[in-house]
């Protein structure tokens, strides 16, 4: 498409052509990504061996204290006079041996099989065998060991080549004084990230990298330690996922996938576009009682939803006050089928999400709308446009412009938008048609939930899990390349 | 001839509303600001309607909690305005003593989590800001990496995990409190975005006058961000009294280490059937209050954060 036959498009034209370009240049895109991939592979290669390369000049060049310090980690700093180094690094060497000895090792060994000695009954008595899930969690622990240990090793060595060569050009080298000082100066970044990193490793790393491994086994509620033992299976559980078949969840993964998809985009445009219109109406020149109207609003985002939404989710069950009130008015014979009719469900849901929604975006646009140049509108009014003139060609374009990158987090936050879900229809209703305990309301997320809190179906969650994080990604890759990026502000005038 | 037919019509309206002779003096501007008028009045009735909308499930629920479950029906009922005002399903709540420990449980973790989890997002975001180093990059790549993946998938691996230190069951509340604060670091892109609007030159010039970095964060960006930091610890307390998910998990069977969330799902969900559905709209009425009279007090940042978060993405 020419230059200049795309700055005739209007914005909506754009943004319709830039969605489409990004998604024909995926398949470019991702050979891109492979192919950087593959770089990077080739990169870390070529430099684990110039990095063993290095390790062995070093070791060659250097003097006795660096070469003992290949095997007893830190020994070159400590005879170097710097004792603080040496002693963490030492330490680390030893609670590192002790580690694998003693425990991570024999946990380590077993990766292979998870375990392969049953749990059984002798007599009246349990024997324990392996447990399955532990050789899992401390392998995924003590692999993330290995590795840190390795990278520790690497740098103890590195610190003798350094400490050499500065002592051959007469400096002195750090004293434990000044590194400590400097944890609060020039390495501040480290005594501020220390623990948080931490946090994020063992809460989020570790065990998301076992859920990963988790959707390669068999554990699930016929295979759970510690009287049971599970294994390696391969792909299987993402076959049984993925394929049709009345063993297999296909139909109702494509069910709950599409019905994701939609959910999420009313939920975002919808709030969008509502939001947006209430925060208009609030600010228009000559409304009063602003401050009133806001704070009515946002009553919604200051009350806990667990007790609104559950609250209102009985509103319209099929005793609920709603239901009652309609009966006794006359208007209806027999309750609505709010929570019991698929349709009926997913309707209900999703204008009760406005109910919850519009607030933030009303919170949003205000701030936003205050900030476009009031000359914009002067002018335009001098022209002789009429008010939807106007919001179609300043109001509106800015905003897009403006919250592209909200609307993309806003529509990823409602694919897991778990709370609406499962607060007010639990997933339900509930159809003999759909596989895995899902109902017709439910959403990927909500899925997962009932596949490991109701199924115990560990392995489907792990894979719903990775699926979630596959469909994510994906969206945030193709529709950030769509969106007008923050940087060319000039795009809007 | 329009704007004639328009002038009775206008001025019935400005009947209603101050003003009306300097409007009748000038017949031009008058159609115009009629048309204003009658713009403004449908807004008025649109907002009227949306407030009514809005407000009418609260209203609901705190009538509701006024329903006796001893002398009328605890249950839900076919009618809105309860026959007598009664305060039993709020006296049950004080003596029962269930719902107090789930309210002081929920009390204690929304407490220890507004401070640590404020430790923790602001060391991220003022390390990510503030300094260049090797691996940030990667740092912030990895994170984002993680942050798509759901929080949910986690919940089995978390739940064995704090087992083994038994910090579930009985020890649910540290548990819980552990589990909110370890990955809090994951949400520093808010608190980041507004480091990042300081002007860099503040450190500079401190540390050419040789303050550390420590004493740059303590003593010059710290009070400069007031706003983010009350923003940040009003999520921290606000967060833990709506999770039902880690809350019902870890807790799992265990009704004294519930929170409020988890206790009163259980009240309107499992137990509906014996008539609890008032008690929980009055244990509700409870959680809302303070936590939405600490909202409006605090509104003002909460506005800042969520729109400077939208913008910068």
């Amino acid at each position: 498409m020419a230059d200049l036959h795309y700055l005739s498009l209007s914005k909506g034209q754009r943004f319709l052509h830039r969605l489409s370009r990004s998604i024909r240049q995926l398949p470019g895109r991702l050979a891109q990504g492979v192919k950087s991939l593959a770089l990077a592979v080739a990169r870390i290669f070529v430099g684990i061996g110039r990095d063993l390369a290095d390790l062995a000049t070093t070791f060659l060049q250097g003097d006795w204290k660096t070469k003992t310090s290949y095997f007893i980690m830190g020994f070159g700093s400590i005879a170097r006079g710097q004792v603080l180094r040496g002693l963490l690094f030492f330490l680390f060497q030893v609670v590192f041996l002790l580690y694998m000895l003693f425990f991570g090792g024999a946990y380590l060994a077993k990766w292979g099989t998870l375990g392969d000695v049953e749990t059984t009954r002798v007599g009246r008595r349990t024997v324990y065998g392996d447990n399955s899930f532990l050789i899992l969690l401390y392998g995924v622990l003590t692999l993330f060991f290995v590795l840190a240990f390795l990278y520790t090793w690497r740098a103890n060595v590195k610190q003798n080549k350094i400490a050499e060569q500065i002592l051959k050009s007469g400096k002195k080298l750090k004293s434990g004084k000044q590194d400590v000082a400097a944890l609060a100066d020039n390495q501040f970044h480290k005594t501020l990230l220390a623990l948080p990193t931490m946090g994020i490793f063992l809460f989020t790393v570790v065990p998301i990298v076992f859920m990963i491994l988790v959707a390669f086994t068999n554990y699930d509620y016929t295979h759970q330690p510690p009287g049971k033992l599970f294994t390696w299976v391969g792909l299987d559980n993402f076959r049984t996922m993925l394929s049709a078949g009345s063993a297999n969840y296909g139909s109702t993964f494509s069910q709950v996938l599409l019905w994701t998809l939609i959910w999420a985009f009313f939920a975002t445009f919808l709030n969008y576009f509502l939001g947006m219109l209430v925060a208009i109406m609030i600010n228009k020149k000559g409304i009063r009682l602003k401050k009133m109207w806001r704070t009515i609003l946002v009553m919604t985002i200051a009350i806990p939803q667990f007790v609104s939404l559950l609250y209102v989710s009985k509103m319209f069950a099929a005793d609920g006050i709603i239901n009652s009130y309609l009966m006794q008015w006359g208007w209806i014979s027999k309750p609505l089928p709010f929570w019991q009719d698929p349709i009926w469900a997913r309707v209900t849901i999703i204008v009760i999400n406005i109910w919850i929604g519009i607030p933030y975006m009303m919170l949003i646009a205000t701030g936003i709308l205050m900030n476009i140049p009031a000359d914009l509108y002067e002018s335009a009014r001098i022209d002789g446009a009429n008010a939807v003139q106007m919001y179609g060609k300043i109001t509106l374009p800015y905003m897009l412009f403006v919250t592209g990158p909200y609307l993309l987090t806003s529509f990823i936050g409602n694919i897991n938008n778990f709370n609406v879900i499962f607060l007010l229809s639990g997933g339900g209703p509930m159809s003999m048609e759909l596989g895995g305990n899902a109902g017709y309301t439910d959403l990927l997320i909500t899925w997962l939930y009932k596949m490991t809190v109701n199924n115990t179906d560990y392995k489907m969650a792990a894979v719903i899990g990775i699926i979630v994080f596959v469909v994510t990604a994906v969206i945030n890759v193709v529709v950030y390349n769509a969106i007008p990026s923050v940087k060319n502000e000039e795009d809007f005038q | 001839m329009a704007n004639k037919q328009q002038i009775p019509e206008v001025e019935t309206y400005i009947d209603h509303e101050a003003g009306i002779i300097r409007e009748v003096k000038q017949p031009k501007l008058h159609s115009k600001k009629g048309r204003e008028r009658r713009a403004n009045r449908a807004i008025y009735i649109t907002l009227t309607i949306i407030s009514i909308i809005w407000l009418a499930p609260f209203v609901f629920l705190v009538l509701q909690s006024f329903r006796s479950y001893l002398t009328e029906d605890g249950g839900m009922v076919n009618y809105l305005i309860p026959k007598a005002f009664s305060l039993d399903n709020y006296r049950y709540l004080f003596e029962d003593g269930q719902y107090l420990k789930w309210y002081s449980n929920t009390l204690i973790i929304a407490l220890f989590c507004s401070v640590l989890q404020t430790g923790m997002v602001l060391s991220v975001s003022y390390a990510l800001s503030r300094m260049r180093f090797k691996g940030r990059r990667l740092f912030m790549n990895i994170i984002l990496i993680l942050g798509m993946f759901p929080g949910f998938l986690t919940m089995i691996a978390l739940y064995f995990l704090l087992k083994q230190f038994g910090l579930t069951q009985e020890g649910a509340i540290p548990g819980l409190i552990l589990i909110y604060v370890a990955s809090s670091g994951m949400g520093y892109y808010i608190s980041k975005g507004f480091f990042d609007t300081i002007p860099k030159s503040l450190d500079e010039s401190a540390r050419i006058d040789g303050a550390t970095r420590f004493y740059v964060f303590r003593r010059i960006i710290m009070p400069l961000s007031k706003p983010i930091v009350i923003y940040t610890i009003m999520m921290g307390f606000m967060a833990p009294w709506g999770d039902y998910v880690f809350a019902s998990y870890v807790a799992f069977g265990k009704s004294d280490s519930y929170n409020v969330a988890v206790g009163l799902y259980r009240w309107v969900n499992t137990m509906d059937f014996q008539g609890y559905f008032t008690r929980f709209c009055a244990g509700g009425v409870l959680v809302a209050i303070p936590i939405t009279i600490l909202f409006f007090m605090l509104q003002r940042y909460y506005v800042e954060g969520v729109t400077g978060g939208a913008v910068k993405g």
